[in-house]
């Protein structure tokens, strides 16, 4: 048989808008979302949960649930509590960690509102949850934390056996790490001659809100034990489940079927997962876990939920000289899989685009009866990006500069690339000026500005405000040793294998794991221009332990920037061993050989074989050469040898109606900078959603407890996720500066719109009612909150007075002695 | 009770809980998952399908409403193979990424349409109020509306 070259003549997929290959199932309802999972002899679980965030748990009575029609078994915490080790945080931040025990059924102490105390299981899941209404337990109340400043005080506790709310102090500063020099000595410095400005900002707790709830499946009728999980790290998740289940690593298969997003909520190891893997287990049937919207809310991990005490200096003539971070962050009642990581993450981004002096940062991470936090989309660095573009909106506003002008002042000019900033981190590629540039012409900056300034004069009741914030984030998680260094668990490399069919198909194994990216269809353009080979002749396969045996899966703005580089490495090698066989069968030497457009060719002559051709010289075995194994597939994992450092600037122009406090985004552009781009279509919709979330944590979400520690926005009734009347088009345009550090010159995309939006809404509120005397609005600048802050600014206003904690932080001991926090 | 209800073009009769809802009955009792779940406070609209036509959340329909009459969900709205104009558009003008709320917000697109061919781009946004979708960002759902519309013009 022969194989005949009929590849198409042009490829060129990098830089194409090809419309995503997953999509058809998607539209058509031929989804495979872990819920749509049924089995025969599957089991349903009903979750009891806790209505105390804070309580012993004195007697649990479940004779009647166990009677109840349809209920197979009912299991308390002490049931379960021996069949698994607790769940798992990855990474100790510091040697002294302080952490509660982890059980996935609390067993005699509850610590927020929506943990888990009992399971039910049944032949329905309507069966289960009725059930879970005779479960009865008896609470008896304890003291409940829920302010993060006054858990960060002292009692009482959330955890009374720990003795303390604190679970960890975590200290970077420039002086001591040789990256600058000392930050109390540039702060007082600018307190004699300069200017000091001293904020605090509150990152309001936030939801993930995937629209897919959790669900978990495990089937345990086969050699080995299968969990399907909406998950987005299915390789993660197993090696965890193995390590606190005592299950043997082999013995387990993690598929992430159709997972319906994540944002970083679903990279997690949760009870829900263990308790469903035990309960399979225990009874040897398939058994099924789908959790209501109102169990999501409550008890899927949330996000953000800082407190921010910030110190910046600067000259006199703008010139940011240093910055003190000093962040108390609310881990809630756990450390989750990366929880005390989170404002880590952060760490490295306060000093943003700027050439600062001096840096420091310090952070308090903080327990309290809430749900815990862990990783929400940008993970650390849009707290970081909020704090020092809000802090440069007020600094140009002290000096009464154009806060465009300040910042230009301040960042890194392209000529000053690779550049080692204060955090320690090296930048090796960016344009700032390019990319404010060309988003100052498309947002109509000055003419904006003179519309501002028109309906002030005018005293118009509705104001325009003008926002703006620039922003890089390190994405593409991460080199190992870098993790090494900040104690996390395990590395940050990615696995990929590229197999040659016979016929001259491509399969495509990737370890990182889509959850609505996109990775089959932008692997497939890699792949087909790597190889020469037709798009559609491409297959990704991912999401399954057994089908992708290695990977560290989909967060961080990793897949592309590690995943992807995986796959050309892999692809690399498949060429290197074709041209092996195709110099054997055109009896030349391998050095004489070109491969191009999915073609090896002899140097000078017409002679040459397709790619196609040598797979099927490599299947068929017949005429290779001496000690060749007789295929053309290869592996590969990539640790990436630097983070990369997408970049843009971001302008917002609202109108704040001052007599009502209602905000409406008037103008929204944006210009990022994520490197090389293989689907601007994929790029673009990522910055869409982003925007949109980022834009959400401005004005319109948050978690909201009351003071017994109840989440009050357990639905979405309450909890604000904007619809589409909420937004507008954005405007979103690129400039294309590519990363030094991989083979592709990308940067990563996931998470830009969600960094650079929240601080550049916020600022244009604010700039609208700043000359009202506004300085400062919470997070989310909901039309009360507007309504009452501009009432309070205007003075003898009883709204006006300052609280305690928005005063300054600083005392007049330290201020002589040099500023600095206790 | 007793149901007898037309779901893309197939007629089923059924017993079912009066408490059953529409999308529990389309889901568990006639394995119909490309309708899917994604609240319990008919927030959302995941679950959107068309009762005779119109747009309906179908966890806010009882299984015992949709007695006699016709139900099309997401799975029923090509047809021979032909992808609707709503679906068509969804995929050219890549208006999903994790798809969950995808089946919901094509129904209502589809329906919105059929009540206002030619919706404004604040008519499109105002008639997917109430389907949620947290990938998008709506800016490419709207697009694909309104390239649905002029398809259809």
């Amino acid at each position: 048989m022969t194989i005949t070259d009929d590849r198409p003549e042009v490829t060129n997929e990098i830089g194409r808008s090809r419309l995503r290959k997953e999509d058809r199932r998607l539209i058509t309802g031929r989804s495979r979302y872990t819920d749509n999972i049924v089995l025969p002899g599957m089991l349903f679980l009903g979750m009891v949960r806790s209505p105390a965030a804070h309580a012993t748990i004195t007697a649990i009575n479940v004779a009647e649930a166990k009677a109840s029609p349809g209920v197979v078994a009912v299991y308390t915490g002490a049931d379960l509590s021996d069949a698994h080790g607790g769940l798992p945080c990855a990474w100790p931040i510091t040697p002294d960690q302080k952490a509660p025990e982890h059980k996935a059924v609390a067993v005699d102490r509850v610590s927020f509102a929506g943990e888990i105390v009992a399971v039910v299981v049944a032949r329905s899941a309507a069966a289960a949850r009725d059930a879970t209404e005779l479960v009865d337990v008896d609470y008896e109340d304890l003291p409940v934390v829920l302010d993060l400043q006054t858990a960060a005080a002292g009692a009482p506790y959330a955890h009374p056996d720990l003795g303390t709310n604190v679970s960890a102090h975590w200290v970077y500063d420039s002086a001591e790490a040789g990256n600058g020099t000392d930050v109390k000595a540039v702060i007082a410095a600018a307190r004699r001659d300069g200017v000091v400005l001293e904020r605090t900002y509150l990152q309001q707790r936030l939801i993930p809100a995937f629209m897919e709830p959790r669900s978990t499946v495990v089937d345990p009728t086969g050699e080995q034990i299968t969990m399907w999980s909406a998950t987005q790290v299915p390789h993660i998740l197993r090696l965890m489940l193995a390590l606190t289940c005592s299950i043997s690593e082999s013995k387990l298969r993690v598929i992430a079927p159709d997972v319906g997003g994540g944002f970083g909520g679903k990279l997690q190891v949760t009870p829900e997962e263990v308790i469903t893997l035990l309960v399979a287990n225990k009874l040897g049937k398939p058994v099924k876990y789908t959790e209501t919207r109102s169990e999501s809310l409550q008890a899927a991990h949330h996000g953000r939920a800082q407190v921010q005490r910030l110190t910046l200096a600067a000259t006199k003539e703008g010139r940011v000289t240093g910055l003190h971070v000093d962040l108390l962050a609310d881990m809630g009642s756990h450390l989750g899989l990366v929880t005390p990581g989170v404002p880590v993450l952060g760490a490295f981004m306060y000093n943003s685009i700027y050439k600062f002096e001096a840096y420091r940062f310090e952070c308090t991470n903080v327990f309290t009866n809430k749900a815990w936090t862990d990783a929400y989309r940008g993970a650390g660095r849009p707290e970081a990006t909020f704090a020092i573009e809000r802090l440069m909106d007020d600094l140009a506003a002290e000096l009464g500069r154009d806060p465009l002008e300040l910042r230009k002042q301040n960042w890194i000019t392209h000529e000053e690339f690779p550049f080692a900033t204060v955090a320690g981190m090296e930048y090796d590629s960016g344009n700032y000026e390019a990319a404010t540039e060309k988003a100052v012409q498309l947002f109509g900056y000055d003419e904006l500005r003179a519309e501002q300034a028109r309906r002030r004069a005018e005293n118009d009741p509705v104001q325009l405000g003008i926002g703006i914030s620039t922003f890089t984030e390190m994405c593409g998680l991460a080199p190992s040793r870098v993790l090494g260094a900040l104690s996390y668990a395990a590395g940050g490399w990615e696995h990929a294998q590229v197999r040659m069919l016979p016929t001259g198909k491509v399969e495509v194994v990737t370890g990182v794991s889509s959850h609505g990216q996109g990775h089959e269809t932008a692997w497939s353009q890699i792949v087909a221009d790597k190889l020469g080979v037709a798009f559609d002749d491409v297959e990704v396969l991912h999401g399954d332990t057994q089908i992708a045996p290695r990977g560290l899966d989909t967060y961080g703005s990793r897949s592309l920037v590690v995943g992807g580089i995986a796959v050309t490495k892999a692809a690399d090698k498949v060429i290197e061993k074709g041209r092996q066989i195709a110099a054997h069968l055109l009896e030349a030497n391998v050095d004489d050989l070109e491969f191009s457009g999915g073609r090896f060719t002899v140097k000078g002559t017409d002679q040459g074989k397709a790619i196609s051709e040598i797979a099927w010289a490599a299947f068929d075995g017949h005429n290779l050469p001496d000690g060749m194994e007789p295929n053309l597939d290869a592996d590969a994992a990539y640790d990436p040898v630097n983070f990369s450092f997408p970049h843009g600037t971001h302008l917002a122009a609202m109108e704040v109606d001052t007599e009502t406090g209602a905000v409406a985004i008037r103008k929204y552009v944006c210009v990022d900078d994520v490197g090389k781009v293989v689907n601007p279509l994929i790029v673009e919709g990522q910055v869409h959603g982003g925007l949109a979330q980022g834009i959400a944590q401005a004005l319109f979400e948050e978690a909201v407890y009351d003071e017994n520690g109840t989440l009050t926005t357990g639905s979405f009734v309450d909890y604000l996720v904007p619809t589409a009347a909420d937004l507008v088009d954005f405007v979103t345009d690129r400039t294309e500066t590519p990363s030094l550090t991989n083979d592709l010159g990308v940067k990563g995309v996931g998470e830009a719109g969600t960094i650079a939006s929240t601080p550049a809404i916020v600022n244009a509120v604010i700039d609208a009612v700043r000359h009202l005397g506004v300085t400062d609005i919470e997070m989310p600048c909901s039309p009360m909150r507007v309504w009452k802050t501009i009432q309070g600014a205007k003075p003898g206003s009883p709204e006006s007075e300052t609280p305690d904690e928005k005063q300054p932080h600083f005392d007049a001991d330290e201020t002589e002695t040099g500023g600095g926090h206790k | 009770m007793r149901i007898s209800v037309q779901v893309d073009g197939v007629a089923y009769t059924d017993e079912v809980e009066p408490r059953t809802l529409l999308v529990q009955y389309l889901r568990d009792h006639l394995g119909k998952t490309g309708t899917l779940i994604g609240c319990d406070t008919s927030n959302c609209g995941a679950c959107t399908v068309h009762l005779d036509g119109a747009s309906v959340k179908s966890c806010s329909v009882l299984a015992v409403q949709a007695d006699g009459r016709e139900v099309t969900t997401i799975e029923g709205l090509a047809s021979n193979g032909e992808l609707h104009p709503v679906q068509q558009a969804f995929h050219e003008c890549h208006a999903l990424q994790c798809g969950f709320c995808t089946p919901g917000m094509i129904m209502q697109s589809a329906s919105l349409l059929r009540e206002n061919p030619h919706p404004s781009d604040d008519e499109i946004r105002e008639g997917l109020e109430g389907n949620l979708c947290r990938c998008t960002g709506y800016q490419n759902i709207v697009k694909a509306v309104r390239q649905a519309a002029g398809s259809n013009a």
